[in-house]
């Protein structure tokens, strides 16, 4: 129980810069250096994001939808595609370097082609998510298996395991820490390239509801929904996290022994 | 009873171990000794199966297990316990390779807690052990594959002095009550007078039998014996046949 102030100390920095530049931002509104039709005052943010609360959480479960579905296709995805990799040394050298070819493409690029080919609906901003996420969380799963100890194969070889028993008992289980780190950079992902897709086209969502209120010229409400999108993916990581230490039991029971 | 007879296995064409032989009886303690890089491990890659010789053949009570992994025990250099899971569920890990059921496996492993001094721990996560703990945990495992051959790579060697000594005498009297044989690799010359009834000496390159030295004396072997003329002689015996390189 001894880490908790010094957890609490160490999210007391930035917190604090934070509200500095926070209220540096409203003097500068309220000194008039800048016109509020350029840049909304925080106080001004805020009464449009009471205000607009309904309808940012209508839009947000849409969004939420898209990046959940996209999500669970690349995890799937992912975990096919590293144990095939991790299985056969040719596809994992025919395969890799696409892969990372793959990546630089910028998928803000793609995102108008997916709505040609795939219309308005869901399936265009699902397919975007699982492009994007999708990678990261096949790079940590194999990092994941390349990590274990050459040893602790030959153990289970010794033991006269199958190539099966060795994924069941080791080669699986060693690489969930892998999966969770591979998702906490995938969550946040995923809510951005939803809200990106749906910028260009769709009836409901964040990034629908951005591209009103930008041809509106409401920066308000715009700066409202940027800073809700921010907390949605601080939310996720949060509850990875939280998933994450329930997987992982004998992780608590060190921490608590150490204290 | 384990035979290996005329072990020859090589690298890139280039020899590590040459024409080894050992014979390890039912009940009998015996240590390998040599430098580093000699093909101790090698030799114990080869015996316990997950290496095949490239002359010569293995052979448990009379079966050839020649290049067959799971039929006697291994433990390698580390425990190598897996940290996510429990002690009990990391001990009949062998069982369930073989095919034993869950339910199966853990009743034949429990009542050998005690025996192996880790009553109570059944229940714990590795991390949560200290070294010696789970050496005895690890020797558990390594019993549970087969029963009846344990080969150890240098299954002391990451513990202290002291924790040594109560391994030893403990092993031993485990070794004693369930009745299987022991072929230890070892740095420590002490330590295989100590546990074996008979010591190999590999040496040269590529890593030949150079001398077996037959250990008498009652076990377990205590101070008055550590200090004793008779291990004088053992250790100069095995240090000279060390030295022949």
């Amino acid at each position: 129980m001894k880490q908790k102030p010094r957890s609490i100390k160490s999210k007391i920095y930035p917190l604090m810069l934070i509200l500095l530049l926070i209220v540096l931002w409203q003097a500068l509104c309220m000194s008039g250096v800048i016109p509020p039709f350029m840049l909304p005052s925080p106080s001004a943010v805020l009464k449009a994001f009471c205000s607009e609360f309904r309808i940012l959480l209508d839009h947000s479960y849409i969004t939420l939808q898209e990046a959940f579905f996209g999500l669970s296709i690349s995890i799937v995805l992912a975990v096919l595609l590293a144990l095939v990799m991790e299985q056969c040394s040719v596809i994992r050298k025919a395969v890799y370097p696409i892969l990372v070819i793959s990546q630089t493409i910028p998928m803000v690029a793609i995102a108008p082609l997916l709505v040609l080919w795939l219309g308005y609906g869901l399936a265009p901003k699902v397919t975007l998510v699982v492009l994007t996420c999708f990678f990261p969380i096949t790079i940590a799963l194999m990092n994941g298996f390349q990590s274990i100890e050459p040893d602790q194969i030959l153990l289970l070889k010794a033991m006269g395991a199958s190539e099966w028993q060795i994924l069941w008992h080791v080669k699986l289980p060693s690489a969930i820490p892998s999966l969770f780190s591979g998702l906490e950079i995938s969550v946040s992902y995923a809510v951005v390239s939803a809200v990106v897709a749906e910028w260009l086209g769709g009836s409901a969502g964040l990034g629908v509801y951005m591209t009103r209120v930008r041809k509106a010229y409401a920066f308000d409400k715009m700066f409202a929904v940027i800073f809700w999108i921010v907390f949605i993916s601080l939310s996720l990581i949060w509850l990875l996290k939280r998933i994450k230490r329930k997987t992982r039991p004998w992780e608590n029971i060190r921490e608590e022994s150490n204290q | 009873m384990l035979i290996a007879e005329n072990i020859t296995k090589r690298y890139q064409g280039k020899a590590t171990i040459e024409d080894v032989s050992i014979t390890i009886r039912d009940g009998e303690q015996v240590s390998l000794i040599g430098p580093s890089g000699v093909g101790k491990t090698t030799l114990f890659h080869v015996l316990s199966g997950v290496m095949k010789p490239d002359e010569g053949s293995v052979t448990l009570n009379g079966d050839h297990i020649t290049g067959t992994p799971g039929r006697v025990s291994y433990m390698l250099q580390k425990d190598l316990l897996l940290q996510h899971k429990t002690i009990l569920d990391n001990v009949i890990l062998p069982l369930l390779v073989r095919g034993v059921g869950k339910k199966e496996a853990k009743e034949q492993a429990l009542p050998l807690f005690e025996t192996f001094g880790i009553a109570g721990y059944e229940k714990f996560y590795p991390s949560q052990l200290s070294g010696g703990m789970r050496q005895r945990a690890a020797l558990l495992r390594t019993y549970l594959f087969s029963g009846s051959v344990l080969l150890l790579d240098e299954p002391f060697s990451a513990l202290d002095a002291i924790t040594k000594a109560d391994l030893h005498k403990w092993y031993l009297s485990v070794a004693e009550k369930m009745g299987f044989s022991t072929f230890f690799i070892t740095h420590d010359v002490d330590e295989a007078i100590r546990l074996s009834d008979r010591v190999y000496v590999l040496n040269g390159i590529p890593g030949k039998i150079v001398g077996e030295v037959q250990i008498k004396g009652e076990k377990p072997r205590d101070t008055e014996f550590l200090t004793s003329e008779a291990f004088s002689a053992y250790k100069r015996t095995l240090l000279e046949l060390l030295s022949k390189a």
